[in-house]
């Protein structure tokens, strides 16, 4: 598993370094629009899959990043300030989002998240002095690094891909460490996680927080790769989908985020020839997969791991049962 | 945030003081004044029948529950009022009824978890190795319970008695100076009550850290609790009937009507 998971991260880096050479100005902005996405799942990945706690207000967050990143340079403050902004101020929000959790869990605070979101979403719809409202903000310049214009949409693609992988290596240590270990034990039982020393209400706590900077920072590449925003992108919807990517991954999965991703944002434009019938293949094809694979795409190789192992004991009992039965002959 | 609970220790006084414990739901006092002692290095066992309060007893002992009046003191602390968490990091161990293992984690995984909180602070952790620098001490415990052969698999994989090895372990990984173990027997095997309760003797002497471990079983296993421990309470209808030696309560005539008879 752990030799799969290297092999695949390293085959992803390479066609992703890649791929947008051949590909036209669509599909370079498409494939960015997937890297902000990865992001952002990756950080719902962890509060969702690792810690166990069913947030369905995360395009909130991603949407705070996008409009503190788009005010703060529409006030002439820089990108470079905006996304640390975008990032502590989701923190902090994220810490708020927290409290319920500790204390209703699965449905409720699914809903108690949701309505985190819809509160979060009329902000931007209603408070125009500050986010436009409904008409939005445009013109949000793309940053420069080192004197690099990331004007061009390969150049910022590039950028992306490389927020991905710093934010996607942060994860990776952080999973790594005793925090890791005390997210999982807070998911897979928080009484005994507590019995044994893990503070759950601060691990909790966390878990939204650090999933909210996360969106917060993809959040913050989205508005300048779109360059206008709007409240719609915000949407309990959205929330809804990227809880949907992370599922359709495998939560709990750390590369589950770019498979989850890669459906709710590649897959729609494969579809395209479905034309009104793609939300019907869509749903069908979810359907489909949450009855086969309720783990997530990335649960078949576990799976077919199961399989072979049950098969190898079943075979190990058929043969210790066939020379017992040989041993009973030779006494009989 | 260190926790030195290992430092805190008088000479003869005892780990554990319950002093006047009373707990009612409702009109039904489930508790109704239990006092008693538990010193360092004892097993001590909780015997009675069903509802007689054994339960309500070990959960306010645990900070599940908040009794209606008494004290509970750890090693001269009070910390009757203190929950589950700040229990455990002071030196509170526990198993439950039921397995309470993390399916999804490993078996070493599992054993390292539930000692890492006991090292360093919350801020340092994130920084920490993997292991928590508790590998080792993992490893030990794994070697001692005999389940190497299955310590890279995943607990939820696990048969039930292998698991209730695992649920043991994991209450030892943080040396605590209290171990509270909650009907250990309860659908195990019995060869393998046989394994648990060798284990629980090796590990209330612990020659490896010169400490002795002091254990409350809950156990309907008369034979087990008989053999493993040095000292008995009798619980019925919320009351103490008689606390002793496993040939005094043997002994006891009233306890041998109320409860052991037949």
């Amino acid at each position: 598993m752990k030799k799969f998971t290297h092999i695949s991260i390293a085959l992803c880096a390479l066609l992703m370094l890649v791929t947008p050479q051949y590909l036209k100005n669509y599909g370079i902005y498409l494939l960015t629009y997937w890297l902000i996405f990865i992001i952002a799942t990756m950080g719902l990945n962890l509060t969702v899959g690792y810690a166990g706690q069913k947030s369905l207000g995360h395009a909130a967050f991603f949407g705070i990043g996008a409009y503190t990143v788009a005010i703060l340079m529409k006030a002439g403050i820089s990108f470079w300030l905006g996304l640390p902004a975008a990032a502590l101020i989701c923190f902090a929000l994220g810490i708020i989002l927290g409290f319920p959790a500790l204390r209703v869990q699965t449905i409720y605070l699914a809903f108690a998240t949701l309505g985190f979101n819809t509160a979060v979403w009329l902000v931007m719809r209603n408070e125009e002095w500050l986010t436009g409202g409904t008409f939005g903000i445009n013109n949000i310049a793309r940053p420069s690094l080192f004197g690099f214009s990331l004007e061009g949409n390969l150049a910022y693609y590039y950028f992306t891909l490389g927020v991905t992988l710093l934010m996607a290596m942060l994860l990776w240590g952080l999973l790594r460490s005793p925090w890791g270990k005390a997210f999982t034990a807070l998911r897979d039982n928080p009484i005994r996680a507590e019995s044994l020393g893990v503070d759950i209400q601060t691990y909790t706590l966390l878990s939204f927080a650090i999933g909210a900077v996360y969106a917060g920072v993809a959040g913050a590449l989205f508005a300048s790769l779109v360059q206008f925003i709007e409240p719609a992108p915000f949407t309990v919807g959205a929330s809804i989908m990227m809880y949907l990517m992370v599922v359709v991954g495998g939560p709990g999965y750390f590369l589950g985020p770019v498979v989850g991703a890669a459906v709710g944002v590649i897959l729609p434009e494969w579809l395209r020839f479905a034309q009104a019938w793609y939300l019907f293949v869509f749903g069908a094809a979810v359907v489909l997969l949450m009855i086969w694979l309720p783990d997530g795409l990335l649960s078949i190789p576990d799976r077919l791991k199961a399989k072979r192992q049950s098969k190898l004991d079943s075979a190990a009992r058929v043969a210790a049962g066939q020379t017992a039965a040989k041993n009973m002959g030779a006494k009989a | 945030m260190t926790h030195p609970h290992h430092h805190n220790r008088v000479a003869g006084q005892p780990v554990l003081q319950v002093t006047g414990l009373k707990k009612a739901y409702g009109a039904i006092q489930a508790v109704g004044g239990v006092s008693f002692q538990v010193m360092p290095g004892e097993i001590f066992g909780v015997i009675g029948p069903n509802g007689s309060g054994k339960t309500t007893l070990f959960n306010s002992m645990l900070g599940q529950i908040t009794p209606d009046a008494g004290k509970i003191e750890l090693n001269g602390e009070d910390v009757t009022s203190l929950g589950p968490l700040e229990l455990n990091r002071r030196g509170v161990g526990r198993t439950f009824q039921t397995l309470q293992v993390f399916g999804k984690m490993t078996v070493r995984d599992n054993l390292i978890v539930a000692a890492q909180e006991h090292k360093g602070t919350m801020f340092g952790r994130m920084f920490a190795p993997g292991d928590s620098g508790l590998g080792e001490k993992a490893d030990a415990l794994i070697d001692q319970f005999r389940i190497r052969h299955v310590a890279d698999k995943k607990a939820g994989e696990l048969s039930y008695g292998q698991q209730k090895l695992v649920d043991i372990a994991m209450a030892f990984m943080s040396e605590p100076d209290l171990v509270l173990l909650d009907e250990p027997c309860a659908g195990v095997n019995p060869r393998l009550v046989g394994g648990i309760s060798t284990l629980l003797k090796e590990l209330n002497r612990n020659p490896k850290i010169d400490k002795h471990s002091s254990f409350v079983v809950i156990e309907h296993n008369m034979d087990f609790v008989m053999d493993l421990c040095h000292r008995i309470m009798v619980m019925v209808e919320g009351q103490v009937m008689a606390i002793g030696t496993p040939a005094e309560i043997r002994a006891n005539k009233q306890v041998l009507d109320a409860y052991l008879g037949s």
